[in-house]
Formats: structure tokens, C-alpha cells, sequence
């Protein structure tokens, strides 16, 4: 329930053009994809929950971006978001992923033996590597919206889930309102503590109301398996460790995500999940695998050269600096991870992940000794 | 260029106001009466109000301190005609749990019905925020009559600058927390209108946000007059920062001697203020301009947010009452460094902020000295007390350059 919005029929009284947002300075999916017809087709409708369109373009309205950089501008409030403003959404989804058909089907592949390799990235370069995804619980709305009671039932639901794991994936959950002192120094070392978000693209969307009533952070002992809670989406799983080996990290990432899964289905709420869009996350650009999988890996010569950037986009991976997105790099290390997320399976997305980053690390390799990388550009992926 | 904007409330449950506006038409408008305001219907509730009440135990605000359980449970499914509810009422209070040493109201007003569909919260909001005003059998005197003020000229040796400022709500419209953008342009266009009609020292022009020149911008930095996107926490958490910049704006008068913003917090502020001590002439220009502008908006059919009990209405209960803020910037180098210095102040019933503003800090020894009260007082008493506050702090650093003693005034009767 976000602010000024609710009041949806009221707002009726008035004309599409004296309500439709004035987007002339804007440079987001939603900006680009919003006419004044679709404002008017779409602006009386609310989805079961009363989240409406206004609801759904706000962040993008507030918030109009950067010339380079293009931001999805618009959020979903539930599950049904995605179906009832599908006439905003779907373009907006096709923008974003490279061309996603509304008939399109995508595939979901969480058998981490499917992956070839990924145990042998060099970890003299690979500092680390991380898979992280979200997952929405269904029966529930999503953070813009969500109500106070609805996300407290997430928060002890997922408790309930997470504190009946045991083997590698025993653990426990540090609710941000009542983490003593010591225990958020440990979170903040680990890298594990999120703070309250301060990015205008998610207070614009009503995502930190209440902060932080009903948020938290449950991990395991080994901290190699980590679960956030009620931040940008109902639940971020995160696998990581130091070191190259992503194997590993995505079979600890598949297995405890299945767990969870189970447990879910158990007390009758299992993730939102369609063969059309995946997984169904809070923004459109994280639908369909909601993955990203990652390392920070040393690429001090690599990095400099003409080329990087279309390195990058034949392989389909993306850099972001140490500290995740929007950050610089530090020193020459980069975070490397997948582009895509909707349209091609989990499996599929790691993999290009470990032979990207396996081949960018040969061309550093080659770059050291003064050699030549042409030959190895790779064609596109 | 009459606008086809019209509004037609349900008076079905006798809500009381109807208010038409088309091409030059005269609106019948109705004032609103307490009693005859009926909360709107369902408010989506999935879950008991007893799970959905907000954990305040670590906050220091009004709204804290009065929402108990039970008015929670009682207003939670209430709305006002126009669909605000509790739960984006107080969002604002919830998000910011406050300082220990700085209370701050809370909760903010969506429309003008706010105030009465949520009174069971507001009423002790403020009387806690207003001295013990009691809505529910008192009344709040309007005297904007400038001629009353007296003594109202300053020792220009100490008072720097002088200044008045206020809030004007338009009635029919929801406030900046709740407003959707056809209102807020609406609002926009009603005050602008209003504000061409100004003539002589008045007359002035309208910068859009949207619009203006990076020249327009410079020169209005430059004058201390350009107002920016809110920052704060306690406004972005009530959803007033919403859209920006569309419909925003700032009129000044071509002395720049009369300002007036356009939805930032309130539909309006307006502002006299002039460089030196003059107060009187500042307040005159403050009344006459504000008459004018309500001459104006009545002319179209509309009215300023008003009632015997409230006074004006405006978007923070703290403003409620005259929204009047009167001061000056005063050099008071002795008297500020004098461990009697607030306590003069508070016996003074004035409050002190840095020369920023409102959480800002004192430069050197020059001081923003206002009234502390909004509610329950006239606008002309509030101002006399200013001129007689600073009139008096003005003595006490002219004793204290001569070395003699200086005394902490009692404090007002009845306080």
C-alpha cells in the first residue's frame, strides 16, 4: 500500500491527461513503453489486493534516470500485477530481456549436475564466487505493498522453513530489529548485513516502509548459504564462498533452494512460478531465473583493453564494481556475472558464467606475458 | 482556458461539500461541518489489527505516544472520502522513529477529512503539540488586521532581516501526501491564476520547476528563494516528494519582497520578508498579500481550507492554526553565549533555529528567532509577541554590552 495511490477510483474523476505523468526528461523501460492509451486502458484497473497502474510506474515517475544507464521503472505489487497491466508489462519485459514474446515458454533447470566444470577457475585470479536468486512466496504481496501483518506471516513463515534445515544448511535467523550489537559487527565482517535500502528507485516504490519491522537475515553455521529476508524481494538466496569453485557453489545453491522449496510447498505456500515468466520477483528484470551468479575476479590487463566491454557482451556476462551494482571496481577486480535471467535456465546462465570467466582469465593469462588476445575473442553466445 | 476540471463529492452521506467549477462558473461551496463527514468504505484487511499494528516501541514522535492499540483497531478500516487511510497517515512516523531530544509530530494529513475521520488519534496529537489546545470545545481566533501590530520596528544594529511566513490549503483538493497529479496541477493553476491577478508592489511572476532556465535557477539560488526536492526522511516518507518536480513552482513579486511555493509541503507557503528590522511593514505586505490572493481564488470559486476549530488547515498538524511562523535573523553575540538563553526564550515563547532553518545551526551569533506557538493564538497576537519577544532579547544584549544584569521575564499566564 503505497502512498496516494490507493484511492484509485476517485482518481477516475479526473481526465487521462491531466493525471498521465509528465515522462518528457525520462529514460526507463517504463518511460519508453507508457502512452497515453495504454494510461487510459489500464488506469481503472487493481489487481485482487488493490494495487493499481499508478502503483506499479511511481519509482519509474520519480525516479527518471540516467542517459546511459536504462532502469526498468516500474515495479509489481503481487502476482497478478504481471497479468493484469500485462499491456504495460509485457513490452517493457520484451525491452528488458532481449526480445521475450508474451507466448514465450522459459525453462527452469536446477540439477546442479547439469553444469560442465566450474571446479577448476583459477583462484589466483577467481577471488571469489556467488549465485544468488529470489524467490516470492505465493499468497502473499509483494514488498511495495505488502501491509505490516502480511510481512511479518512472510518473515515467520520463512523461519519456520529455514530453522528446520539441518546437515550442511544448519543455521539461524537474526531479525534486524533485535540483532544485538555483536552480532551485527559479525553480519557487517561477513558481508552478509543489508542495510535499509537508501536508492530513490526502491523507497520510490514503498519497498522500505516500516524498516525494519519484519526483515532479517537467517545463515547457515558454515556462512556459505545465506537467506535474506523481506528486503527487495520476500526471500534472496545467496551461495558463496571464496575461492573458483562454482561447482560448488551452485550445487550448494540447487540443493538448499530445493529444501527450501519443499518446506514452502509443505505449509501450502510455494514460490510464485509460471512457465511463461519463471519465477515471479518484485521487478521485471529479475523474472524468470531471478540469478545472478557471479565472481570477483582480477583482471587488472584484461579490464584495460579496447575490447573488454565486447568481451563481455559476446559472452553475455556483465562487470560491476566490488560492492555490486553501481559500484566502481577496486584494483583491477571485477564482479563478473550473467546478463540474462528470463528466457534461458539456471544451468544454462552458470555455465556461461564458468566458461566466460574460464576464458577471460586464459586471456589475462596471455595478456601477463605480452601476448596477443585477438585470436581468442570469442564469437557471440 | 477554463479547464473541464470538475468534482462532484457524494453527498449521498452528506459529506458536505459540492463543489462545480467550470468555464466561469461561481461554485456553491459548502463549508465542511464536522459532523457531517462519514469515513468512506472498505479498506483492504487481510489481517487482524492486531497484526498489522506498526512496532513503535523505539520511537519518539506525537503519533507514538497516541496510537494505542485500541485506536488502531478502531480507525484501521476507515478511510476518508477521498480513500486515505490510517496506515498511509502515519506512515511517516512509523518509518522515522525520531530523537530522543527532538519530538516530532508523526503523522501528517492526506485532505482536509483527515482531520476528522482520524480525530480519535489526532485530537490528543494536538493538544499534546499546542499547549493543551482542545479542539473539541475550543475555538482558534483569525485576525490577520496588521494595523494592530505595535512597536513593530526593530534596532537595526541586531535584526538582520525579518520575515512571515504561512501555509494555504485549496479546499476541494487533496494535500501534498495524498494528492494525485491532476490535483496537485490543479492546485498549481488555481494559485498561479490567482496570483496574476496580484497588482502595484505585488505584482510579480511564476517559475515552474519544469520550466525554468538555468538562468531563472541561478538567480533565484542566488535570491535564497529556490525550494529543492525533499530530502528528508519526514517528508519522502509520506509520499509528498511524489512526481517531482511536475506542478511545482515559485512566484515572487518583483521586489522580491512576497514568495510563494507551490506544493512543496502545502499546496502554498507564503512568504513576506524584507533585509532590516521593519516587522510591521512585512507583516502589513504579509496580510495585504494574503487577502488578496484569498480575494482572488474566491472570485473562481474557491476557498482556503478553514474551519472555527482548526483554523488553516495544512498538511502537519504543527502548522494547524495560523501556520505562522514570524522571525528575524538577530546578532545576539552576549546574549546567546548567557546560560539564560533558553530559558528566556521558552518564558518568551519563542524558539531559536540556525540561520538555515529548521535543524540547521547558528552561524557566529546570529540567530532565527521565531514564535514557538501556531495554534490557539491569533496571527496578530503571534506576531506581537515576536516584535515584543525581540524587542525584549534586543534589551537584555544592549544590558549585558553595558555590563549590567539582565532578567529571565516570567513566563506567560496560564503556562
Amino acid at each position: 500500500m503505497p502512498f496516494g495511490n490507493t484511492h484509485n477510483n476517485f482518481k477516475l474523476n479526473f481526465k487521462v491527461e491531466d493525471e498521465f505523468p509528465d515522462l518528457s526528461k525520462h529514460n526507463n523501460h517504463m518511460a519508453k513503453v507508457l502512452t497515453k492509451e495504454i494510461y487510459g486502458k489500464l488506469r481503472d484497473k487493481q489487481t485482487p489486493s488493490g494495487y493499481t497502474l499508478d502503483d506499479v510506474i511511481q519509482t519509474g515517475v520519480d525516479n527518471p534516470g540516467h542517459p546511459f544507464i536504462m532502469t526498468v521503472g516500474c515495479v509489481a505489487g503481487d502476482e497478478e500485477s504481471y497479468e493484469v497491466f500485462k499491456d504495460l508489462l509485457d513490452p517493457i519485459i520484451s525491452d528488458r530481456h532481449g526480445g521475450y514474446k508474451p507466448t514465450d515458454k522459459h525453462a527452469t533447470d536446477l540439477n546442479f549436475e547439469n553444469l560442465k566444470g566450474g571446479d577448476d577457475l583459477d583462484p589466483n585470479y577467481v577471488l571469489s564466487s556467488r549465485v544468488r536468486t529470489g524467490r516470492s512466496i505465493k499468497g502473499y504481496t509483494l514488498p511495495p505493498h505488502n501491509s505490516r501483518g502480511e510481512r511479518r506471516a512472510i518473515e515467520k513463515l520463512s523461519v519456520e522453513a529455514l530453522t528446520s534445515l539441518d546437515g550442511e544448511f544448519k543455521g539461524r535467523y537474526y531479525p534486524l530489529k533485535s540483532m544485538t550489537d555483536a552480532e551485527q559487527d559479525q553480519l557487517i565482517n561477513d558481508h552478509f548485513l543489508f542495510d535499509k535500502p537508501v536508492s530513490p528507485l526502491l523507497t520510490c516504490a514503498g519497498m522500505a516502509r516500516d524498516w525494519p519491522d519484519g526483515r532479517g537475515i537467517w545463515h547457515n553455521d558454515a556462512k556459505s548459504f545465506l537467506v535474506w529476508v523481506n528486503e527487495e524481494d520476500h526471500l534472496r538466496v545467496i551461495a558463496m564462498e571464496q575461492g573458483g569453485n562454482m561447482r560448488e557453489v551452485f550445487r550448494r545453491f540447487c540443493v538448499g533452494l530445493k529444501r527450501i522449496e519443499e518446506i514452502f510447498k509443505k505449509h501450502n505456500h510455494g514460490f510464485m512460478w509460471n512457465e511463461h515468466l519463471g519465477y515471479v520477483l518484485t521487478c521485471p528484470s529479475n523474472l524468470g531465473t531471478g540469478l545472478r551468479g557471479g565472481v570477483h575476479v582480477k583482471l587488472p590487463k584484461l579490464s584495460t583493453h579496447a575490447k573488454f566491454d565486447e568481451i563481455l557482451g559476446r559472452l553475455r556476462l556483465q562487470k560491476r564494481g566490488t560492492g555490486g551494482v553501481d559500484t566502481a571496481s577496486v584494483g583491477g577486480v571485477f564482479d563478473i556475472s550473467n546478463a540474462d535471467r528470463l528466457g534461458s535456465s539456471e544451468v544454462a546462465q552458470v555455465q556461461l558464467v564458468v566458461d566466460g570467466v574460464k576464458l577471460m582469465v586464459e586471456m589475462e593469462k596471455k595478456l601477463e606475458k605480452g601476448e596477443a588476445v585477438d585470436s581468442m575473442i570469442p564469437a557471440q553466445k | 482556458m477554463a479547464s473541464n476540471f470538475y468534482r462532484i463529492l457524494s453527498s449521498k452521506r452528506n459529506v458536505g461539500i459540492l463543489s462545480l467549477v467550470g468555464a466561469g462558473s461561481i461554485t456553491g461551496a459548502v463549508l465542511l461541518r464536522r459532523e457531517h463527514v462519514t469515513a468512506s468504505a472498505h479498506v483492504r484487511r487481510t489481517y487482524p489489527a492486531s497484526a498489522e499494528y506498526p512496532d513503535l516501541r523505539q520511537h519518539n514522535n506525537c503519533m507514538a505516544s497516541h496510537l494505542t492499540p485500541a485506536i488502531y483497531a478502531k480507525l484501521c478500516d476507515k478511510s476518508t472520502p477521498n480513500g486515505y487511510t490510517l496506515d498511509q497517515a502515519i506512515q511517516t512516523g512509523v518509518d522515522n522513529p525520531g530523537h530522543p531530544f527532538i519530538k516530532t509530530v508523526g503523522m501528517v494529513a492526506g485532505d482536509e477529512e483527515t482531520y476528522e475521520v482520524f480525530a480519535d488519534l489526532l485530537d490528543p496529537i494536538i493538544r499534546e503539540r499546542h499547549n493543551g489546545y482542545d479542539c473539541r470545545t475550543m475555538t482558534h481566533p483569525t485576525d490577520l488586521d496588521s494595523s494592530k501590530l505595535h512597536s513593530g520596528r526593530f534596532d537595526e544594529r541586531y535584526v538582520l532581516s525579518s520575515r512571515v511566513r504561512t501555509g494555504r490549503s485549496i479546499r476541494g483538493l487533496s494535500l501534498p501526501p495524498a494528492c494525485t497529479r491532476a490535483e496537485r496541477r490543479e492546485v498549481e493553476r488555481v494559485t498561479v491564476d490567482a496570483l496574476a491577478g496580484l497588482s502595484g508592489d505585488l505584482a510579480g511572476k511564476y517559475y515552474s520547476l519544469t520550466q525554468m532556465t538555468d538562468a531563472e535557477q541561478q538567480q533565484l539560488i542566488d535570491d535564497h528563494f529556490l525550494f529543492d526536492k525533499p530530502v528528508s526522511p519526514l517528508l519522502t516518507c509520506a509520499g509528498m516528494a511524489r512526481d517531482w518536480p511536475d506542478a511545482r513552482g515559485i512566484w515572487h513579486n518583483n521586489e522580491k519582497t512576497f514568495l510563494v511555493w507551490i506544493n512543496e509541503e502545502d499546496h502554498t507557503r507564503v512568504i513576506s520578508m524584507e533585509k532590516g528590522g521593519n516587522m510591521k511593514r512585512v507583516f502589513d505586505r504579509f496580510c495585504r498579500g494574503l487577502k488578496e490572493v484569498e480575494r482572488m481564488i474566491q472570485e473562481k470559486g474557491w476557498e482556503f481550507m478553514w474551519n472555527e476549530k482548526l483554523g488553516y488547515i495544512l498538511t502537519c498538524p504543527s502548522n494547524l492554526g495560523t501556520g505562522l511562523r514570524a522571525g528575524v535573523h538577530v546578532n545576539l553575540p552576549r546574549l546567546s553565549k548567557d546560560p539564560r538563553f533558553s530559558k528566556i526564550l521558552d518564558n518568551l515563547r519563542l524558539q531559536k533555529r540556525g540561520t538555515g532553518g529548521v535543524d540547521t545551526a547558528a552561524v557566529g551569533s546570529t540567530f532565527d528567532i521565531s514564535n514557538l506557538d501556531r495554534l490557539g493564538q491569533s496571527e496578530v497576537q503571534l506576531v506581537q509577541t515576536v516584535v515584543d519577544g525581540v524587542n525584549y532579547l534586543i534589551e537584555c544584549e544592549k544590558k549585558l554590552e553595558k555590563g549590567q544584569d539582565i532578567k529571565v521575564p516570567a513566563p506567560p499566564k496560564g503556562n
